[in-house]
């Protein structure tokens, strides 16, 4: 088991998500930044699928009970273990005993703690991440506690990597929605042209955009949405749907990210800027 | 030949979007299920793909890698063509029971009285009415629900309620619906049904499915409240009717 101490802001466990349900309004759900956690998950020689520890802003506390290799990195954050400064992207072994502490985020937004052969909570539907009222819960509280296996040995074929960081990177490659035959040349240059800022809603299902385009008057049936559907309000407001997003909606849907821009854009938070550009 | 063209366009690189006309339509839901049928039984592996029907289209997803897009445009067209024969799914008629009481049916009084009418009206022309399930979405089990009669229109309210009780059932415009879960919103709220509409310690978490038909029927509070335990320790019946119109 693994101990967590204290929380932190918004600390879950997440592996690729629920599958087979959308058609019964169920999110997909799983780990935002796909490319950090699938990163460590191969680093520990993991299953793609192994569920990650996913870590918002404010990292937790967390203590070892059994020996075990752990590795993580996406979100620049100071993490120590047993109050020594341990790399992003990197395998360590753990003994019983030993704590995590996750320190100051200094860029990004979330990290990922990934653990050999992954973590062992409940199965809901075929997926442990953690997604209410799908789970009983949506996160990590004081006190919990997170089975996983115990590993003695394990001789890792690589045991770090360097990453080449896209937390800096603010470009969304974007494919054209569904609707985006409906926009006009105006909001075309509006979208392409400027930059935008992440508004103050934010979380695991949308990314709202604090700057406005021009509004429309298109109406449609209620149709599928995915993981990085950019909708576009009758008022002109920009909303990215995201892991926990719903599965349908009515607004008409302009844009598409790409997979990696779904990363990146899970790396911002409140304030940060982003562009789309149309490969 | 089939009746009606669609129109097939890349949704990203792992999703695919098949639209039929821009309508509300019992006809065209018919010609989509039966379409989605045989992509399920003869074209797609079910593993693999998700297919999201709702209104007047269908998504299919393929998560593990991008989609050849030309290519599956393509087969889709054929396999469009030999559907034409396919049998729908097996549909059913879902009879839920509803509480119209006034502790539940925090609105009807106010619904009543917008639509020139008394509240006893409104729950018999709510409940004399078979609606056609359009689409699932918006929450988990929250069915998007057509045919409600244009007496009964009346607009969403004013502001929405931060939170509505889970299996509220509310009006608003063209639509009613049982909310899954408690949640925030802004239909108007006439009564509660008891059957939990998801629950994802089942097997099958959500009993209803695109194409089905709803009625709902009266209970007193009694009854409902018996019907909440029976649902708790799982002796409660639904009552789900063959449906072959």
């Amino acid at each position: 088991m693994l101990k967590v101490l204290k929380s932190g802001f918004f600390t879950t466990i997440q592996d690729q998500g629920r599958f087979g349900y959308l058609n019964k309004g169920v999110p997909v759900a799983g780990v935002m930044d796909i490319f950090s956690a699938a990163k460590l998950n191969l680093l520990l020689e993991n299953t793609a699928n192994a569920a990650v520890m996913e870590i918002t802003m404010t990292g937790p506390t967390l203590v070892f009970e059994e020996p075990t290799y752990i590795c993580l990195g996406g979100a620049d954050i100071s993490v120590t273990l047993n109050n020594s400064l341990i790399k992003h992207f990197k395998v360590y072994k753990v003994v019983k005993g030993d704590i995590l502490s996750y320190g100051r985020l200094k860029k990004g937004f979330r990290n990922y703690l990934a653990i050999k052969n992954g973590f062992k909570t409940v199965k809901v539907l075929g997926s442990r991440s953690l997604y209410n009222p799908i789970t009983t819960t949506s996160r990590l509280t004081d006190g919990a506690m997170v089975p996983y296996l115990p590993c003695d040995s394990y001789s890792s074929k690589v045991s770090e990597w360097q990453i080449d960081s896209f937390l800096d990177k603010t470009t969304l490659n974007v494919s054209k929605g569904p609707e985006f035959e409906f926009l006009d040349d105006k909001q075309l240059v509006q979208l392409f042209s400027k930059e935008f800022a992440i508004a103050k809603e934010y979380n695991r299902m949308a990314y709202q955009i604090e700057q406005t385009i021009s509004g429309h008057k298109i109406s449609m049936l209620t149709s599928a949405t995915l993981p990085g559907t950019v909708q576009l309000t009758p008022s002109g407001k920009l909303i990215v749907l995201m892991k926990d997003g719903q599965t349908t909606g009515g607004y008409p849907r302009i844009l598409q990210l790409s997979d990696l821009a779904i990363s990146i854009l899970a790396q911002k938070k409140y304030g940060d800027f982003i562009s789309f550009k149309l490969v | 030949m089939r009746n009606y063209s669609l129109s097939i366009r890349p949704f990203g690189v792992h999703a695919i979007l098949i639209e039929w006309p821009n309508e509300v339509q019992e006809a065209i839901l018919e010609d989509i299920l039966q379409f989605t049928n045989y992509l399920e039984t003869n074209c797609l592996n079910k593993k693999k793909w998700e297919i999201v029907p709702a209104y007047n289209s269908v998504t299919l997803i393929l998560r593990e890698k991008p989609i050849d897009f030309d290519k599956l445009k393509q087969r889709l067209e054929r396999w469009y063509d030999e559907s034409a024969s396919a049998k729908p799914r097996q549909k059913y008629l879902w009879r839920l029971p509803v509480c119209y009481d006034l502790v539940f049916g925090i609105d009807l009084i106010e619904v009543a009285e917008k639509l020139n009418c008394t509240t006893s009206a409104v729950i018999s022309m709510h409940t004399e009415n078979i609606y056609t399930v359009y689409g699932i979405g918006f929450l988990p089990g929250f069915m998007y629900l057509g045919g409600l009669p244009a007496v009964l229109e009346v607009p969403r309210r004013a502001s929405p309620r931060l939170k509505v009780e889970k299996g509220a059932v509310g009006i608003a415009g063209k639509q009613t619906g049982v909310y899954p879960q408690e949640s925030p919103g802004g239909w108007n709220i006439i009564g509660n049904c008891c059957v939990p509409m998801f629950n994802p310690d089942s097997e099958t978490p959500c009993f209803v499915n695109v194409g089905d038909k709803v009625q709902f029927y009266q209970i007193e509070q009694a009854e409902h409240n018996l019907h909440i335990i029976e649902g708790e320790v799982g002796i409660y019946k639904l009552e789900k009717i063959k449906w072959d119109a």
